[in-house]
């Protein structure tokens, strides 16, 4: 029973090690398939079926070409124009504006960027602005508490909205594998289905975001009396 | 063949063809010392989704293990781009304004009405969800196109800007589900469940929800990596503790990668996520990141548990 187990153990090992990914993934496959008594032919072939018919997981790369064009033509920058056409009063407002245009995005499957694009030059700059507004001067913890905020809020849009959209490679994981190995039919609909009961884990994840960056307002309150140490 | 599949393998083509440019774009550039493999991996990664159905199959198998093997050796890098200029992007973003959001919208659009019709009007059938998501990044790429009346080049050069920033990473989702179909014949599934089954009492459906939703985030956190725990955590408890005992398997799948994500969270292991943004912004503590979302994502992993008891059964 154990030796079956041989190719989780190589893919937990090798990306602990961070070997490379795909790598580690083929070796998995192939160590498993040797194990379980398949020859060398029997799992090139089954390897090479189940790629081919999961091709469907990578159908967002037919979205590229116009996303590309929309980004040469200003749609990062629009969307930088819109977050500083808000005036909040404090940090955690600023924070939860944030998520709730990249939970939205995200569900769209429209690619913001991230934290480089964003968080560092837009988002942590007018949350920290309008700390100093409110608290006079910010100390380090408080500037710890308001950029860790803000990295997660990113992580929070981007993770729990992105199931939203039918063609995101997370929802083609999701359907491809529900297609392949129990057989419930074209990956396609499934994933239509996918993406429709993943709405309520993104509503909360922004009901959830809004609290925590309540809270976020009041730990700096607290780290405000603390002075800076 | 029927309609729906011809038209399935003209998008699959297409994709494929997109990778071929990706590999060009590394012949050409002559500052990068790898743009042999590198081109070498994306030709073989378009030779599976062009020809993948016409040949046997062993030989897309192998092509996938050389494919392995160029990116262990390091092989596969990021090419030069054509990147557009700030400048341009600023004049243009202040041209356009706030419609360069329409093509954007409309992929998500075009795939969920195109599917809806297709699954809905038999005169559609040939839209099936797959072909809906095709059309959708076809139909935004036209409006784009009309919209900024740029040269239709740049289809192809931001296409293949944006699919080598993507880089190998692309593919894995593709290469998981393979893989977990690979478990699931070789019995994995039955072997992880056999020892699960020692420590969940059987037919008690909250235990396995339970174990389910937090096996996929102790697995991202181990790994780091939320879809490959979904492969392993889903044929080991997924299916057998929950699909097996009348669960909605949709649901099952849905909330078992946004569970998995709870994981990614709270691990340094998903540095992209985690580690990197701390330093990008400079943070004290390189954990702040992880920190602050602790609270989050345990709270949001007990919703899943509790999510997953109601709406999958």
């Amino acid at each position: 029973m154990l030796i079956r187990l041989i190719g989780v153990a190589i893919v937990v090992v090798g990306l602990v090690l961070k070997f490379d990914t795909i790598a580690t993934v083929v070796l998995a496959g192939i160590v498993t398939g040797l194990v379980g008594g398949m020859s060398i032919m029997d799992i090139l072939t089954t390897l090479g079926n189940s790629f081919v018919s999961q091709r469907t997981a990578t159908l967002f790369v037919l979205t590229l070409p116009a996303i590309g064009i929309c980004e040469r033509y200003g749609l990062k920058e629009k969307a930088i124009d819109f977050i500083r056409s808000i005036k909040s009063a404090t940090a955690g407002r600023v924070i939860i504006v944030y998520e709730a245009i990249r939970t939205l995005a995200s569900a769209f499957s429209i690619r913001l960027g991230g934290h480089p694009q964003f968080v560092r030059p837009v988002v942590v700059p007018m949350a920290e602005g309008a700390a100093v507004a409110k608290y006079g001067e910010i100390n380090d913890e408080m500037q710890d508490i308001i950029r860790g905020g803000a990295a997660g809020a990113e992580n929070y849009g981007n993770f729990f909205a992105q199931n939203c959209f039918m063609g995101s490679s997370g929802t083609l994981l999701i359907a491809g594998f529900l297609s392949e190995t129990l057989g419930l039919g074209e990956t396609g609909a499934i994933a239509l289905e996918v993406a429709k009961w993943s709405i309520p884990v993104a509503v909360i994840s922004m009901v959830l975001g809004v609290i925590r960056n309540i809270w976020l307002d009041k730990q700096l309150d607290k780290a405000n009396k603390g002075g800076n140490k | 063949m029927t309609a729906a599949q011809i038209l399935g393998e003209v998008f699959y083509t297409i994709i494929g063809l997109v990778f071929v440019l990706v590999g060009v774009k590394a012949l050409k550039d002559d500052g990068c010392s790898k743009k042999i493999t590198t081109a070498a991996f994306w030709f073989l990664l378009a030779f599976t989704f062009i020809c993948g159905p016409w040949v046997p199959k062993w030989l897309v198998g192998a092509a996938i293990v050389i494919m392995a093997v160029l990116t262990a050796i390091g092989g596969v890098v990021q090419t030069k781009n054509d990147v557009p200029d700030p400048k341009e992007v600023r004049a243009n973003a202040d041209k356009f304004g706030y419609k360069i959001f329409i093509p954007a919208g409309c992929i998500a659009l075009v795939a969920v009405v195109g599917a809806t019709i297709g699954s809905k009007v038999p005169a559609f059938s040939w839209l099936t969800a797959n072909n809906a998501i095709g059309l959708s990044g076809m139909v935004a790429l036209c409006v784009a196109i009309l919209l900024t009346k740029c040269a239709p080049k740049y289809a192809a050069v931001d296409g293949a800007r944006l699919m080598d920033n993507v880089n190998t990473t692309g593919i894995l989702p593709q290469l998981l589900s393979a893989l977990g179909a690979l478990f699931t014949a070789a019995g994995v599934g039955e072997a992880i469940s056999y020892y699960v089954s020692m420590i969940v009492p059987e037919n008690n459906i909250l235990i396995a929800c339970f174990v389910y939703c937090l096996g996929m985030a102790l697995f991202t956190m181990i790994m780091g990596n939320g879809f490959a725990a979904f492969s392993v955590i889903m044929v080991g408890v997924g299916v057998p503790f929950l699909i097996n005992n009348g669960a909605n398997p949709i649901v099952v799948g849905a909330l078992g990668l946004t569970a998995a994500y709870c994981g990614t969270l709270c691990t340094p292991m998903a540095a992209n996520f985690n580690i990197v943004p701390a330093a990008l912004l400079e943070t004290k503590n390189k954990y702040s990141v992880i920190k602050s979302q602790i609270p989050f994502a345990i709270a949001m992993l007990l919703i899943h548990v509790v999510l997953l008891y109601t709406l999958a059964f």
